[in-house]
């Protein structure tokens, strides 16, 4: 571990934070390779239930075809999930407006995430900030590697789902939505999302580093090493993922004792020794 | 009883509302849980509380918008002194101001001003603010405790989310703290009033037993 890490740990008590992610569509949790090819990963419901009682120290609930087909959240959905959390929940997809930030919140929802819509019209970052606080708004931003090998390093955004390229640098806009008044932002690698490669270690570090807001990693983990390498790596405060925890590969308490073995702080309340 | 949580265009009211129900139903406390911006409301119910997310302005004007809430508000808890509970910025408004971008007072009901974390003043730590996620309760003063954490052991964490802090003049005032490159107020109480900095509805386990005591509170 770094001086730099441990100095921060001898006077910081706030931990990293573990978050099981549900990709819902239609009602269902699924999850996919690279956004495509979904596969059945149960009732949100139920998968809330479970992430609670298992420690998960937030959970995020995304429609992910929200955007795509055009159509607000499934509030119900939403409001039933929340009712087993009483852990964060941040719920994102096919945030267009104040409003559905609003009823989001009303549905159950702690924090909000908004992703194609920010890239569209950053204002609305701010607007929803001024109405409900920084902390409750999380940019979702998806980025891809641009740069061929050789080149400086450069990411773009790319929005509904993965499915539209922007041009947009990924590093200058998560500088510009922080400074709009976003309170988080979660960063998934789209190069690595579904592919249990790890994440994409370079791109989390260079957008953790230039902004003063937390990042959350997202994208491509396979094993407990990578949720590790997030923290150390890529500067992250906190590791999303999906797959391994639905499947069943690791739980969220073998996830929070192998980082912490690996010397992360970790919020271990509830589990034995 | 009667247990209102105030609504006053703010917050993750019905997050609030859920952990209210489930810490009475689990704990077998019959209290009916209620949101309510309507000072009948306030003045019927027995225990207050008064959640926030938001700036500290933002709140006060918004609480000092609804019709009669203000008056109602001190009569039920300066003057007949029921249980109250303040959540983040609830917890804040009771300080008597707070200073943003734009200042403004608070509730004067708990002396102390509200100022912005500044976590990496002492040496750069990286940290990043808002101060986001679960962080180690501890007590800020050895020995000294308070009945609303009877049962609840020390060394957990809660979930706090916040960009400010309580700084209570008299430092009797403050409970709980956490450490996030300083000292942070985590809790802070004076006669029938607690407040939290860390969000127990939010706090799984140690959140809804913290609310149970709440509810079984008698200051």
């Amino acid at each position: 571990m770094s001086q730099f890490m441990q100095a921060t740990q001898q006077n910081n008590n706030l931990k990293a934070r573990i978050i099981p992610c549900l990709d819902v569509r239609d009602g269902r949790v699924v999850k996919g390779v690279n956004f495509v090819g979904l596969k059945d990963a149960g009732d949100p419901v139920e998968c809330a239930k479970i992430y609670d009682a298992a420690g998960a120290d937030e959970l995020c609930f995304l429609d992910i075809t929200a955007s795509v087909e055009g159509r607000g959240t499934l509030l119900n959905m939403v409001s039933q999930t929340a009712e087993q959390c009483f852990m964060p929940l941040t719920v994102g997809g096919g945030v267009r407006a104040v409003e559905d930030v609003r009823a989001l919140l009303l549905a159950g929802a702690d924090k909000v995430g908004i992703n194609t819509s920010a890239v569209k019209r950053p204002e609305l970052v701010g607007e929803c900030a001024e109405k409900f606080g920084n902390q409750c708004i999380v940019v979702a931003i998806d980025a891809k590697r641009v740069s061929k090998d050789g080149e400086v390093l450069r990411w773009e955004i790319f929005t509904h789902g993965g499915r539209t390229e922007t041009g947009i640098d990924a590093v200058e806009f998560a500088i510009k939505v922080a400074d709009l008044g976003a309170g988080e932002i979660l960063l998934t690698s789209m190069d690595r999302d579904g592919t249990k490669s790890g994440f994409n270690l370079p791109l989390t570090r260079a957008i953790a580093d230039a902004v003063s807001i937390p990042v959350i990693a997202s994208g491509g983990v396979g094993n407990l090493d990578h949720l590790v390498e997030g923290i150390t790596e890529g500067h992250a405060s906190a590791v999303l993922a999906a797959s391994i925890f639905h499947f069943g590969d690791y739980t969220v308490e073998q996830a929070k004792k192998y980082m912490a073995s690996k010397g992360i702080s970790m919020r271990l309340d509830g589990y034995e020794n | 009883m009667k247990t209102i949580i105030i609504d006053y265009g703010s917050g993750n009211l019905r997050s609030a509302h859920r952990a209210f129900e489930r810490a009475a139903k689990d704990n077998k406390i019959n209290s009916q849980i209620l949101i309510s911006d309507k000072p009948a409301d306030i003045a019927a119910a027995d225990h207050i509380v008064l959640p926030g997310v938001g700036a500290f302005k933002d709140c006060y004007d918004g609480l000092s918008a609804r019709k009669g809430v203000m008056d109602a508000l001190h009569e039920a808890v300066q003057v007949q002194k029921k249980p109250f509970l303040g959540i983040c910025v609830g917890m804040q408004l009771m300080a008597t101001e707070g200073i943003e971008y734009k200042g403004s007072q608070g509730l004067d009901w708990i002396k102390g001003q509200v100022r912005a974390i500044t976590p990496n003043a002492e040496q750069d730590l990286g940290l990043k603010v808002p101060h986001m996620g679960w962080n180690l309760l501890a007590e800020n003063i050895r020995g000294r405790s308070h009945k609303i954490l009877d049962g609840i052991e020390m060394g957990l964490h809660a979930y706090f989310v916040h960009s400010y802090q309580f700084h209570t003049d008299d430092e009797n005032e403050t409970i709980l703290t956490t450490q996030y490159g300083e000292k942070i107020t985590a809790m802070v109480a004076k006669d029938n009033m607690v407040g939290t900095q860390f969000h127990p509805e939010k706090s799984q386990k140690l959140g809804l037993d913290f609310i149970a005591n709440f509810l079984n509170w008698k200051p």
